[in-house]
């Protein structure tokens, strides 16, 4: 059996793609976590589902829509919009400044 | 020493600004230009915790629409899908778009004579907007979420194109189709219609096809106007041509356009590139057309503009160039056959009236067809006569003929010809309808 | 009075009958929450006293027709509520106020319904014992140094302890129906999509599942009775209609019901940590007994993709997390990223690892191929057996911090509950007696939309035994 390996370059790049910044104390702490995880979760794979169609739908609905209608009722204010901000500026959002 | 053939290979991308009354996954108006910042957002499109989204059943009637007047297959199954990245104007950290099963697929269309294939139109939810600034004396980001989930149709050819003209005749084409379908605007100053063209250059002669199409392309972004899109191509064929003269091949990446400094420079190279790990919208249940659905949308198809020219060359014996600008916008083909229609009463060939509309610019927003007819036929009248010398010439004329007078009164309505011929010799320029018009009443 | 003694339903009928008021029922759970609260670590905020008081008052005042009218109610802290801090029990949103309520807290408040305050629980969800908020666990109501069970620890103790008479929660692997069976509680899980999730804080979209913990069956039924419905809000939440779940008194015992039982499904219970508790085990085989003597059929069903269906949860469900926590960039509300706690970077980072380029295939898609498997499995059960009968939880209430250092034995805990998610169908936990002076708690599992068969059911064992009846003994201490 296949052991799994992870190395700390995997492990910053996975968390890159979740957009969280690991300090070294918490890749040497979750290393072999992720690692018995993945081990657990990989025993899917000794299951032979070639035949199998994936089941995305977790429901019977099909075509569940809205009409192109203004819906006053959820409309925000532009004070309720930002009021849980950290910082805001006229009427906008504010953060770092972000180079495209 | 032979010369090398470069060959351009452009594929273009074009994100089309649907103009639905509501957003893409909320009831939020899809009004955005202009607005006070953060005045049209509510939990969905604000991203906030717990807040789910349910589609615009418009806005996926108008992308199928516009897929099926590009000659697209709709998909019989589709749905949506989660498109994960991180950027401060995406507000769920995932964009609600289409991955592997789009509303259509495989279309396409003809431009200036070669055939460009629609390789997918998908809908997808927009971002907010960025703006960077500063604030006492530091650089900071602003961000507006007005825009964020507004729907937007994204068109995608194959790499087809080999020349600029080809792009810029493909663009209009396309903002007339969008126009002429009326789901949009489709301004690119205004960013409802926006470009993303991609471009590698294959080497040697020889024909380009799927099978050998260039080991690399560059995205270019930022693009504005067809007239940044013209000197962005123009620059970045350059660019990569002089590399690969130099025996470089050019780096996969995506570049941003500057047109104040007329360069492209990078703004994202291969190796970032971003996993976008999608997956299936599990808020969103799946869509189903079924062929009779389908074929309802078709039904409201308005008649496109390759069409329209065609019928107005058959049916108004116009040369294409005539039609082509006649054709150029509904409203103004409208337009047209109206006055065709008012027109005919007056003996005004379509021809006439094309020329008239074609040379003088006639603001047809205030001007009804009706007066415009008007107008054409006091203009055809060089000179002003009064209602009492058509009288006196008329009469003249009566007099001079008392032959032609009697045959005409005997049933011999030709005769009505050769009179009207008599008062043009003493008065040329008179509308015939209204010498007519005298003349039978003076007869009885 | 004391709300600790009162089902729902009684407290109801009293405040109809004039028996007592509902200041007075607002009066007792503030007493409770101002004597436990801090030992059991059950509300994160408590709604102003005044407030609350004068909601009760404005219920006393009224013709008492409303479905909840001047009911106590608590909510679990995933259910966004308009003004008052939402947390998710996590640092990230410890200044989070919602500009909007969701659904279900709309219609509780619609019924009348006098919201306490807003409940401990698993951060984000993740957890099936509590002991992953970021605030300290919540404390087992019957066992103050055993876990209370997750992700709804709050909403459990404040039940059991008389802090509400009903608590809402959600479901996602486990996550009413561990804390119900840890608590003397019935946990319940309705149909995916029976209950809006607009407003709730999003774990794993395509496995929430929301539903509530009473002490009894008949006040489970009045809580679903009000929350159930389709919401134009919820793509999710289809038409089906909203049958009388209270009209479940017609059944007096179990003659003619099938009840199915699978031998793979216990066979399960072996994968946990340390196997399935024998004691535990006793008293689950106790109740299948009592449900047989009851008139109940008892037939073998075999669901064989039980043994796939946890490792395909633990890739579908954090798959969907990575993406649902996305939101959470500290821009618009919350605070920074690194806030977040362990288990949220765990898995954060192992949903990112089964969609990424490369493992997509093997990992997400065949994780959404057991998923066809197993409801499958469920869909063909039901076909011979009106309702599945299974353990909880392989194990007793652990203590609180035996499994803190290894999230895998954590996630083991949900070996019996999960299945249920990926198949979407109902099922609610139901006490069942007690080892230890700690509480055993049976699983009931229907085909979709059988809500109110399943009460049924549940409702003549619950009569038959009385469980509900045993309060806790509440320690003291300070």
């Amino acid at each position: 059996m296949n052991k799994i390996t992870l190395t700390d370059e995997e492990i910053l790049h996975v968390a890159k793609l979740a957009s969280l910044f690991l300090s070294t104390e918490e890749i040497e702490k979750f290393k072999p976590q992720l690692i018995s995880i993945i081990d657990f979760i990989s025993k899917l794979s000794d299951i032979d589902t070639s035949k199998v169609l994936a089941n995305t739908k977790t429901t019977n609905l099909v075509n569940v829509f809205r009409e192109d209608k203004i819906d006053p009722e959820r409309q925000l204010t532009q004070d309720e919009a930002l009021s849980n901000a950290l910082e805001t500026h006229n009427g906008y959002f504010k953060i770092p400044a972000v180079f495209d | 020493m032979s010369e090398t053939k470069f060959t351009p290979i452009i594929g273009l991308e074009v994100h089309i600004e649907l103009a639905t009354e509501s957003k893409m996954f909320c009831g939020c108006p899809a009004d955005h230009f202009g607005m006070t910042p953060n005045s049209h957002t509510c939990p969905v499109c604000l991203g906030l915790p717990g807040a789910l989204p349910v589609p615009n059943k418009k806005a996926i009637e108008w992308s199928i629409m516009l897929g099926l007047a590009l000659g697209c297959t709709i998909a019989e199954h589709s749905k949506f899908d989660r498109k994960n990245y991180f950027y401060p104007d995406l507000p769920k950290g995932y964009q609600i778009s289409q991955y592997d099963e789009p509303l259509c697929v495989n279309g396409k269309i003809v431009v200036n004579g070669k055939e460009i294939r629609i390789r997918r139109v998908h809908l997808e939810e927009d971002t907010g907007k960025l703006q960077h600034t500063e604030i006492d004396g530091k650089k900071a980001t602003l961000v507006d979420f007005n825009r964020s989930g507004v729907p937007l149709v994204e068109v995608v050819t194959e790499p087809d194109f080999r020349t600029i003209e080809d792009v810029d005749a493909y663009l209009k084409k396309l903002q007339q189709i969008v126009r002429y379908l009326a789901i949009s605007l489709a301004d690119m100053e205004k960013g409802s219609m926006r470009l993303e063209p991609s471009i590698s250059i294959a080497l040697g002669d020889g024909e380009v096809t799927d099978h050998n199409l260039p080991g690399y392309r560059v995205e270019l972004k930022n693009i504005n106007s067809f007239r940044f899109a013209r000197h962005a191509l123009e620059y970045e064929i350059s660019r990569q041509t002089e590399a690969l003269t130099r025996g470089e091949v050019p780096q996969q990446e995506t570049r941003g356009w500057n047109e104040a400094k007329g360069i492209s420079v990078l703004q994202r190279s291969k190796e970032d590139a971003q996993d976008y790990r999608y997956f299936p919208e599990p808020d969103i249940p799946p869509m189903h057309f079924p062929f009779e659905e389908v074929e309802k949308l078709k039904k409201r198809l308005p008649e496109l503009p390759d069409v329209k020219i065609l019928r107005f060359i058959n049916d108004y014996q116009l040369p294409e160039y005539d039609a082509s600008i006649l054709c150029e916008t509904r409203d103004l083909a409208d337009y047209f056959e109206q006055a065709v229609q008012v027109g005919s009463q007056h003996s005004l060939t379509p021809k006439a009236i094309a020329n008239w509309l074609i040379n003088k610019k006639i603001e047809i927003i205030t001007i009804l067809p009706a007066e415009l007819i008007k107008s054409v036929v006091e203009s055809r009248m060089t000179t002003k006569v009064s209602s009492e010398e058509i009288e006196n010439i008329i009469t003249e004329v009566i007099k001079l003929n008392p032959k032609a007078v009697a045959d005409f009164k005997n049933g011999n309505a030709n005769v009505l010809g050769f009179l009207l011929g008599q008062v043009a010799k003493i008065k040329r320029g008179v509308d015939s309808a209204v010498v007519k018009k005298y003349l039978l009443d003076k007869l009885g | 009075m004391n709300l600790i003694d009162l089902t729902l339903t009684q407290a109801l009928a009293g405040v109809r009958s004039g028996k007592f008021k509902s200041v007075d029922l607002v009066s007792s759970a503030l007493e409770n929450i101002a004597k436990y609260n801090k030992i059991y670590n059950v509300f994160l905020t408590v709604e102003d006293e005044k407030e609350l008081l004068s909601q009760a008052k404005i219920a006393d005042e009224s013709d008492k027709s409303l479905p909840l009218v001047g009911m106590p109610i608590a909510l679990k802290d995933l259910f966004s509520t308009k003004n008052l801090r939402t947390t998710a029990g996590a640092n990230v949103l410890k200044k989070y106020r919602p500009v909007y309520d969701a659904t279900v807290v709309r219609k509780l408040k619609q019924a009348g319904a006098i919201i306490v305050g807003k409940l401990n629980q698993d951060a984000w969800a993740h957890g099936s014992t509590g002991e992953n908020s970021d605030f300290g666990p919540t404390a087992n109501a019957y066992n103050l140094s055993h876990v209370a069970g997750g992700s709804s620890s709050g909403s459990a103790t404040a039940v059991a302890l008389g802090m509400s008479l009903a608590a809402t929660a959600t479901d996602t692997g486990g996550s009413i129906r561990a804390p119900g069976a840890f608590s003397n509680l019935v946990g319940f899980k309705p149909t995916y999509g029976r209950v809006s999730r607009y407003g709730i804080i999003a774990m794993a979209s395509s496995l929430d599942s929301i539903g509530h913990l009473t002490k009894s069956v008949a006040d489970s039924a009045l809580i679903l009775s009000v929350t159930a419905g389709t919401d134009p809000y919820d793509a999710t939440t289809g038409t089906a209609e909203v049958p009388n779940y209270q009209d479940l008194l017609k059944r007096t015992d179990l003659k003619g019901v099938k009840v199915g039982v699978s031998p793979e499904y216990i066979a399960i219970g072996a994968k946990a940590t340390h196997g399935m508790d024998p004691k535990l085990e006793e008293k689950v085989e106790e109740a299948l007994n009592k449900i047989r003597s009851l008139g109940a059929e008892i037939v073998e069903v075999s669901l064989p993709y039980t043994k796939a269906a946890l490792e395909a949860y633990y890739i579908i469900c954090p798959s969907e997390v990575s993406s649902n926590l996305a939101r959470y960039d500290g821009i618009r509300f919350g605070q920074g990223r690194d806030q977040f706690g362990a288990e949220a970077k765990r898995r954060m980072m192992i949903g990112a690892y089964s969609l990424s380029s490369g493992y997509y295939d093997a990992y997400y898609k065949t994780a959404q191929k057991i998923r066809s498997l197993v409801s499958q499995d469920f869909a063909k059960a039901f076909k011979e057996v009106d309702v599945v009968f299974a353990p909880v939880t392989p194990m007793m209430p652990p203590k609180i911090g035996e499994n803190i250092n290894d999230p895998m034995a954590l996630y083991l805990v949900d070996i019996f509950t999960v299945p249920v998610n990926l198949a979407g169908v109902p099922a609610l936990s139901l006490p069942a007696g007690f080892v230890d002076g700690l509480p055993v708690g049976i699983q009931l599992i229907g085909p979709h939309w059988s809500e109110q068969k399943l009460f049924e059911i549940a409702n003549v064992y619950e009569q038959a035994t009385e469980w509900f009846k045993t309060k806790p003994k509440i320690a003291n201490k300070t």
